[in-house]
């Protein structure tokens, strides 16, 4: 995100005065304050649990020591649940914007009838608690053999997210140059060609927002995937680290490792999708 | 004009798989819910016509309400504060900062305080619960370095300082949040009005109030929406944190509802608590958009 400048605002003549170090101070001590966490996880996270226990949780590591890491990634299986949590988050973020995409285009291109009332259900079921449809989905599941697979997951996760794709592509497709969609019509294309050929390609940019939020939002559920993936080898990275957290005599430096593991995958994606981030949520706020 | 009706029909087909797939992942599940609110049913066997016995049952409860008051703590939490602090933040970074100290300085704090947001809500539980432990936490070791002893104390274990624990650390979390789409929206306001603003003679305050405030009024509609429903939402925290504990000190509806559905086989009573959850999310919603679409006319 350092990488956007901001758009310059007005310039007036500067004053010279201290004033402006007091607030840039503020500023700074709040900054601290906010990233006093993270730096807390990381130093820890190297540290052996005699030099934790001789030093405390705030000095440097006496020695850098990866031992707390590979010791959380063993005990976890991390590399499994990793393969997990980007298999799972992936497979949605496809899936979702396919359906989005699909939905979007019989609502804002093809204006069906009764197109008002099928958005304000899609918006509604965006806004769903997931506790209200949590117990049916456990029980439906188990009936259907589909308990404690990966699959569910994604098929869930697919859907519910789609339903706020739905809505904010066809608004988007709604604005869609009429002219373009004429000319395509009269050059003899058909619907399937239309949608593929001419309004995916002109609309990559949104659907690149929608892909990359659904990845991330997947990667972070919590609630579902908690009670739909009971065992090991199907959990994802919150799971397994949240789960630990719960069992007793965790080391600090243990503890320190599990939060470093679980971060880095999220500082990685947010490195890597700053620019479609940074204007999905520019978008998303003017509506 | 060639998309008229007699082509639309077409169109129908598109929506086919996304409609089934909706039916069968939130449709059927939801109505099952609300059916299952009227019943007894510990999740085997056939589920007991109750009526509205377990409507009754959640008025008369004093743990349901705990955990709506503490809801309500949330509210404040993840939303007032943060919308608040969000607006000065952004207004300061924008307004001040941006001027004297250039805009890169301005994007890097932006960036910075943006960094929690990007934590999946369990891990950022995972890392204040160990900055928090009773023991070996970061925070009693700091008070110990520091010769303030008296000061440590089993923050999230306590039921004074529970809740108020939780909610700096939802503050920490969402800051970020209003942050960046506030400023995003600071980013189309004419830089001549706060010009003009200027040589009228008005000082920074008048500013922020009269014109920062004023023009970025749909970004708050938003902010004051999404964040809304979220903090009504919040689940993965607690469950990290506090388990809604001690007691019922840091308990949320949603928490309460999983416990009802899976620690305590309730689950026609889970479910009226979720419908009833829901029933408010959804009333909100239409609320916040009836006064925005209001406001925009």
């Amino acid at each position: 995100m350092t990488s956007l400048p901001l758009k310059s605002s007005y310039k007036k003549p500067h004053k010279a005065g201290i004033g402006r170090f007091f607030v840039l101070a503020a500023l700074l001590i709040a900054l601290l304050v906010v990233l006093l966490p993270f730096a807390i996880v990381i130093i820890n996270a190297f540290k052996t649990p005699e030099d934790y226990a001789t030093y405390g949780p705030l000095s440097w590591p006496t020695e850098w020591s990866i031992d707390g890491i590979v010791e959380f990634w063993q005990r976890v299986d991390y590399s499994q649940k990793l393969l997990n949590s980007l298999l799972i988050s992936a497979s949605v973020a496809v899936i979702g914007v396919l359906l989005s995409l699909l939905n979007a285009f019989a609502l804002g291109i093809g204006r069906i009838k009764g197109r008002i009332w099928l958005l304000i259900l899609f918006m509604v079921a965006n806004t769903l608690p997931q506790e209200s449809l949590v117990y049916p989905l456990y029980y439906l599941s188990k009936e259907f053999d589909l308990y404690n697979t990966r699959f569910v997951v994604i098929l869930i996760f697919s859907v519910i997210q789609s339903a706020f794709g739905t809505y904010l592509l066809s608004s988007v497709f709604s604005t869609f140059p009429k002219e373009m969609l004429e000319a395509a019509m009269l050059d003899g294309c058909n619907k399937l060609q239309l949608l593929f050929k001419i309004i995916v390609p002109v609309s990559r940019p949104t659907l690149a927002v929608l892909f990359t939020f659904f990845f991330i939002w997947t990667w972070n559920e919590f609630f579902l995937p908690l009670i739909l993936l009971i065992s090991n080898d199907r959990q994802t990275v919150p799971i397994a680290v949240g789960v630990l957290q719960g069992q007793r005599n965790m080391e600090a430096t243990l503890s320190s490792a599990s939060a470093l593991l679980g971060i880095l995958p999220c500082f990685i994606f947010f490195l890597i999708f700053q620019r479609t981030l940074t204007k999905g949520i520019a978008a998303g706020s003017v509506k | 004009m060639l998309l008229k009706r007699s082509t639309n029909r077409g169109y129908w087909w598109f929506l086919l798989p996304g409609l089934i797939l909706f039916v069968l992942v939130i449709a059927i599940p939801f109505l099952m819910n609300i059916g299952t609110s009227f019943t007894h049913w510990q999740g085997v066997g056939t589920p007991k016509w109750a009526g509205l016995d377990n409507y009754a049952r959640l008025f008369r409860d004093s743990t349901f309400w705990a955990s709506f008051r503490n809801n309500l703590a949330m509210l404040v939490a993840m939303t007032i504060v943060p919308t608040l602090l969000g607006l000065l933040l952004a207004a300061v970074l924008y307004d001040y900062i941006t001027n004297k100290f250039g805009s890169r300085t301005a994007s890097f704090f932006r960036a910075a305080f943006y960094l929690p947001q990007i934590l999946p809500v369990a891990i950022a539980g995972i890392v204040w619960a160990w900055i928090l432990h009773p023991n070996y936490g970061a925070l009693n070791g700091l008070l110990e370095t520091l010769g303030l002893e008296n000061l440590t104390r089993n923050w999230l274990g306590n039921r004074q300082t529970a809740l108020p624990s939780v909610m700096v650390i939802m503050v920490w979390f969402q800051l970020g949040y209003p942050l960046v789409i506030f400023m995003a929206g600071l980013q189309r306001i004419d830089p001549e009005i706060y010009e003009a603003a200027v040589l009228d003679g008005a000082d920074w305050f008048d500013r922020f109030r009269y014109i920062t405030v004023h023009l970025i009024r749909p970004e708050i509609f938003v902010v004051l929406l999404t964040t809304t429903i979220a903090s009504l939402k919040v689940f993965g925290q607690i469950y990290v944190l506090t388990r809604g504990g001690p007691g019922s000190s840091t308990l949320v509806p949603s928490y309460f509802a999983y416990q009802n559905f899976f620690e305590k086989a309730n689950i026609g009573y889970g479910s009226a608590i979720s419908t009833v959850m829901t029933v408010i999310i959804i009333a909100l919603t239409i609320f916040f958009i009836r006064r925005q679409s209001a406001e925009e006319l």
